[in-house]
């Protein structure tokens, strides 16, 4: 089975972001930029599905900027077998995201499409479900666990009330939730051995889907710093406090 | 061949975030329980990190001195004792045979010490040849197809755990000093080698050195690294090359007790403002900052020198030497910048303080590079 992996450069978690002083956005100027770890996430569990024989091919493909090589050379030194940049030097919306990745499914004709639940940047958690809609594929987000046989896959949920457990078939849509695994650290050889591997470079209009933006970003800003706390004497004090200012008693 | 700056940079991006998210948070355990887990050496096994400098034909990086530099900066962000687990395959355990080994040796020996199932020790010192390293007096007495070798060396890092040991032997009793001495591989398996209970030491927890005794223990004549007589040839080339691979760790250390003094100088405030404020306390920082990057240029220099195929014994010597006194006093002001905290354990600062101590010491004292430099000037002579 082939499985398709779209992987997305975002700012490392790590890193403190910054807001323009414009407020038009996340300075990004010089900043560490990495894989989302959550496409992390589902590389690894592409890469080991490959290593139990369940999957034959990976291909990872990212939407972004020219260095977005760079975050599909780590996939492919994870255990990738083959990329594709679609690149694009603004940033797309979730719709436009998922527009794009439908017409690489539709080129690649995956078994399952194996991505992240969301981007650490943008938190839209939105493209895996547009995705599955717009192949009229099944979908099963917050991916906990997957095991696969035949022709369809038992995908656990991490839900508000606990886990659910899915039944979907294949092909399908799986996004990966923090604790479906750990992702590997690439070793050194497959770093280079990565180079080696194919990597196709398209544009986006090479797709021609629709990517006009529908949505209009009024402002970003910094969350408001928090205010010091204070130290009560009591804890009659506390609840005093609790029911009068804070209201929640 | 030298790697396109993109490998590169993931390359070490990929070390980078292994010690910062995996071994950083260690790093009190392993000075703790004297011991790197078992699963770290596996994940350090399954990167790669044993097979760094072992040519590609025989399952290693083969990355060229320049990278391997880089690559040991990133080890010296953490503690010493995670580098120096795989450090004796990387360098002195392993070059003897990368560079003076036959096709045959190498086809035999290197696959296993580039993937990290064999460990590899390097076995000079003795009782009494530490820095005189030609007055050896393990011996290797020639009987038909094999050698038989008896002595006793001491403080072999990772003998402990070691499978394969180059031990330098005196196979000439009638030559004094270096030209009566030739290299082996022994294999720990071997009928007569012993392995003394790891040393108690002032620093780097998590790494061993023992004694190791050979008692008739017999070895093929296969088992010897180049000609009889050329062991200590050997024993140079291995040390001017790792001479440079402990000038990175040198490095890389004190960048991490710069970085950590400058955390520390932000947010500690002394007299109503960050201790950083006060230009005594900037001053220490400028010139733990400068040593360091002087550090820095000139094992980056004499590596690239090295990877251009010069002579590099001078620079190289210069090299440590510079490196493991600058990191010295890099430390020290780092427990001053700390203070109080910089005495007491929970900081880590007075354990890299313990640790950094022998790099002044071990592959050649200061006091010997002094000699090496010296030494070469005056062969170099008057220009």
């Amino acid at each position: 089975m082939k499985v398709l992996v779209p992987v997305k450069r975002v700012i490392d978690s790590n890193v403190k972001a910054r807001v323009k002083p414009d407020q038009s956005g996340v300075d990004l100027a010089n900043v560490k930029m990495a894989m989302n770890p959550f496409c992390e996430i589902a590389v690894e569990e592409a890469v080991r599905l490959k290593e139990k024989g369940i999957v034959s091919e990976i291909v990872v493909v990212s939407i972004g900027p020219a260095q977005a090589q760079e975050t599909i050379r780590t996939a492919l030194a994870m255990g990738g077998d083959r990329g594709l940049l679609v690149q694009s030097d603004v940033d797309l919306e979730p719709l436009a995201v998922a527009k794009v990745l439908k017409a690489v499914a539709d080129e690649e004709q995956p078994g399952l499409i194996l991505m992240g639940k969301q981007a650490i940047d943008g938190d839209n958690n939105a493209v895996g479900q547009m995705l599955s809609a717009l192949l009229g594929w099944p979908q099963a987000t917050f991916a906990s666990k997957i095991e696969i046989s035949g022709s369809s896959a038992k995908v656990t949920r991490e839900v508000d009330g606990g886990l659910q457990t899915l039944d979907v078939a294949l092909p399908a849509v799986i996004t990966a939730d923090l604790r479906l695994n750990e992702p590997r650290y690439a070793s050194l050889p497959n770093i280079m051995k990565a180079k080696k591997k194919d990597l196709a470079v398209k544009a986006v209009g090479d797709y021609g889907v629709d990517i006009a933006p529908r949505l209009t970003v009024l402002k970003v800003a910094e969350p408001p710093k928090r205010a010091g706390g204070i130290k009560v004497e009591t804890a009659d004090d506390m609840v005093a406090k609790l029911k009068t200012e804070a209201g929640v008693l | 061949m030298a790697l396109d700056l993109e490998t590169r940079e993931q390359l070490l991006e990929t070390v980078r975030r292994f010690v910062t998210e995996r071994l950083r948070p260690l790093e009190a355990q392993v000075s703790e329980r004297d011991e790197v887990p078992e699963d770290v050496l596996a994940e350090m096994r399954e990167m790669g990190l044993y097979g760094i400098s072992i040519p590609a034909e025989y399952g290693g990086l083969d990355l060229n001195m320049e990278e391997e530099c880089l690559l040991i900066f990133e080890m010296g962000h953490t503690s010493p004792a995670f580098r120096s687990a795989f450090g004796t395959n990387v360098g002195i355990g392993s070059q003897g045979l990368v560079m003076f080994g036959t096709p045959e040796q190498k086809a035999r020996w290197l696959p296993g010490i580039a993937s990290g199932e064999l460990i590899t020790s390097f076995a000079l010192t003795e009782a009494e040849a530490g820095s005189d390293s030609g007055s050896v007096q393990t011996r290797a007495e020639r009987v038909g197809d094999e050698y038989v070798i008896n002595g006793a060396k001491r403080y072999i890092t990772n003998a402990d755990k070691a499978d394969l040991f180059t031990v330098m032997a005196r196979t000439d009793p009638d030559k004094k000093g270096g030209s009566g001495v030739s290299a082996f591989v022994v294999e720990r398996s071997r009928v007569g080698v012993t392995v003394g209970k790891p040393e108690r030491k002032m620093g780097q927890q998590g790494a061993k050195i023992c004694e190791v005794y050979f008692d008739n223990v017999r070895v093929p004549a296969f088992n010897r690294i180049g000609d009889e007589g050329q062991g200590f040839k050997v024993a140079m080339q291995v040390l001017d090359r790792g001479r440079l691979h402990i000038s990175a760790m040198c490095v890389g250390v004190a960048e991490r007790l710069i970085d950590d003094s400058v955390a520390y100088a932000t947010e500690r405030k002394q007299f109503g403002q960050p201790i950083f404020g006060f230009q005594l306390i900037q001053g220490m920082l400028a010139d733990m900052k400068t040593e360091c990057l002087a550090a820095r240029a000139l094992a980056l220099e004499t590596a690239r020198k090295r990877d251009a195929g010069q002579g590099i014994s001078l620079e190289a010597a210069a090299s440590k030497y510079f490196a493991s006194e600058m990191v010295g006093r890099v430390a020290d002001k780092a427990v001053q910048i700390f203070g109080g905290a910089g005495y007491v354990s929970d900081h880590g600062i007075e354990r890299f303080y313990r640790d950094v101590r022998i790099f002044r010491i071990y592959e050649g004292t200061s006091q010997i590079q002094q000699v090496v430099i010296a030494r070469e000037l005056q062969r170099q002579g008057v220009k």
